[in-house]
């Protein structure tokens, strides 16, 4: 598989402190990938780098055949229009509805004006999320879970070619987290969107990532397959894996 | 550590100049949302009325409380209506106004921004192609410009009139020789001084606290610090300003 999105050397520091140290990463077109690592390890900071969202001070970042780190400013805010961002807490605005939220991509970023298209593009999204009724409820009224669901589905309503998800599941309990490592699922085979999400949530990762990369020290220090990474004699890696899987149900 | 200290701050005056070469950038790039900027004047200018009514009302009648008792040792209380008019006209309706909105809409503004930067909201516009600082910026920026002047004729017309009731009704100045004085002496490019400055100051206001707000540090510290920084850095700027605008405009305008 061809990657969509390719990082090569990719560091960050803030005030003097590096965070991502020659981050090398390939995300294959099509597939979920998992950027897995300890809290603080720079997760949050690498995909705010990918998306221009903030400004790397070295290394390169593709999307397909552009380089995103070499582009202007107007062009890479045009191309982000093929990006979607599930932010980890949702990042709904709390001003508007939840139609409001979804609708605000259609008009602002794409700048639809018929108000009927809209409407539709909004109700068919609130039910492919399957929470047809809540379209009026304000942001306030939603649950952790239901503020995530709304979150994917206006990164969604863009039709993005790639979607970023940031810590989808944290917070939620057991049963949530599965609805949304399902709706991840279904987002990569239904709608065919490349995922690359964050997360500690490591058996979600093994069980839904085609690929997942270990983020330590600034770097990545085991990627590949969930096979492949299992096999990894980092002991980060390890400690993650061995705390992780033992606290399952043998 | 000095050098350290003021190297930063140009580097900050530096980023804010930048900003504020962005937003003008984006005021001439599509798309245009005049209803955000119609919303902004709703929430800056009608939501802020009998603020500043009470604020331009006060003013006018504590300053002809001092000014007749001032003046009619000189028998000379006649002109409180017109020291009143000039000096609400060309200084106290403006910075008043200004004062008075930085505090109910300048903190608002850098809360509500900083907010929305810790809540990852400005992330997600920017995440979405929509830039924060035409998308939320420019409306209040434009906002400000319309509606500071507005507030400023509506202070000076209730200081005015504050004034008048004090001179006439409680120290018994005839009223008819104290308007025909008032009005010998006010010249229209006293009012419209205090207009200018009143929007150059609107501009300044709203683009110090959004830029507070947007660049707000992590957590309700943050968004608290952030906002209390707009409001002591604009109160300070508009007063300096006052001074360059007052000095600089009395020589163009004769």
């Amino acid at each position: 598989m061809n990657p969509i999105i390719r990082i090569r050397d990719l560091r960050k520091a803030f005030s003097g402190r590096p965070v991502l140290e020659g981050v090398d990463l390939d995300v294959p077109e099509g597939a979920i990938c998992a950027v897995v690592g300890q809290s603080g390890t720079g997760k949050s900071v690498l995909f705010k780098c990918i998306m221009g969202i903030m400004k790397p001070d070295a290394g390169r970042v593709w999307y397909r055949e552009y380089e995103l780190t070499a582009m202007e400013h107007d062009a890479l805010i045009d191309l982000r229009k093929h990006f979607g961002y599930s932010f980890q807490n949702a990042a709904l605005f709390d001003s508007m509805t939840v139609e409001e939220n979804i609708a605000f991509p259609l008009r602002e970023a794409l700048g639809l004006k018929n108000r009927k298209q809209i409407k539709k593009q909004v109700d068919e999204m609130l039910e492919w999320i399957g929470l047809p009724e809540i379209g009026r409820y304000t942001v306030d009224e939603l649950s952790g879970g239901m503020r995530k669901r709304v979150g994917v589905a206006r990164s969604l309503v863009m039709k993005p070619d790639v979607l970023f998800f940031d810590e989808p599941t944290t917070g939620l309990d057991p049963v949530l987290s599965e609805t949304i490592d399902n709706l991840v699922v279904r987002v990569n085979g239904e709608l065919g969107v490349s995922c690359i999400l964050i997360t500690h949530d490591i058996p979600a990762a093994f069980r839904i990532a085609d690929k997942i990369a270990f983020l330590d020290g600034g770097r990545i220090v085991a990627e590949g397959s969930a096979k492949e990474v299992a096999a990894s004699d980092n002991e980060l890696v390890r400690n993650f894996l061995r705390i992780s899987f033992s606290e399952l149900p043998v | 550590m000095g050098n350290t200290s003021i190297a930063r701050q140009l580097e900050e005056l530096g980023r804010y100049m930048a900003f504020n070469a962005d937003l003008l950038r984006s005021a001439v790039r599509k798309p245009y949302r005049i209803s955000l900027v119609f919303a902004e004047i709703e929430q800056l200018g009608v939501n802020s009325v009998i603020v500043i009514m009470m604020t331009g009302l006060a003013i006018g009648m504590i300053f002809a409380l001092q000014m007749v008792s001032l003046l009619q040792p000189f028998q000379a209380e006649i002109g409180t209506g017109a020291a009143v008019a000039v000096a609400m006209g060309r200084e106290f309706a403006p910075i008043f106004t200004t004062l008075m909105l930085i505090a109910k809409n300048g903190s608002a503004m850098a809360a509500e921004l900083g907010t929305m930067r810790v809540t990852e909201q400005i992330d997600a516009l920017e995440s979405m192609s929509v830039s924060p600082v035409q998308y939320l910026v420019l409306p209040r920026v434009i906002a400000s410009i319309l509606v500071f002047p507005a507030l400023t004729m509506l202070a000076n017309i209730l200081g005015v009139a504050g004034a008048y009731v004090i001179s006439t009704k409680l120290y018994g100045i005839d009223a008819a020789t104290y308007t025909s004085y008032m009005f010998d002496i006010l010249k229209p490019k006293d009012i419209f001084i205090g207009l200018i400055k009143s929007g150059i100051m609107g501009y300044m206001v709203a683009t110090i606290c959004c830029w507070f707000g947007l660049n707000a540090g992590q957590g309700a510290k943050g968004v608290g610090d952030g906002a209390t920084k707009a409001v002591v850095a604009s109160s300070v700027a508009i007063l300096i300003a006052d001074y360059i605008l007052a000095t600089f405009i009395s020589t163009v305008i004769k």
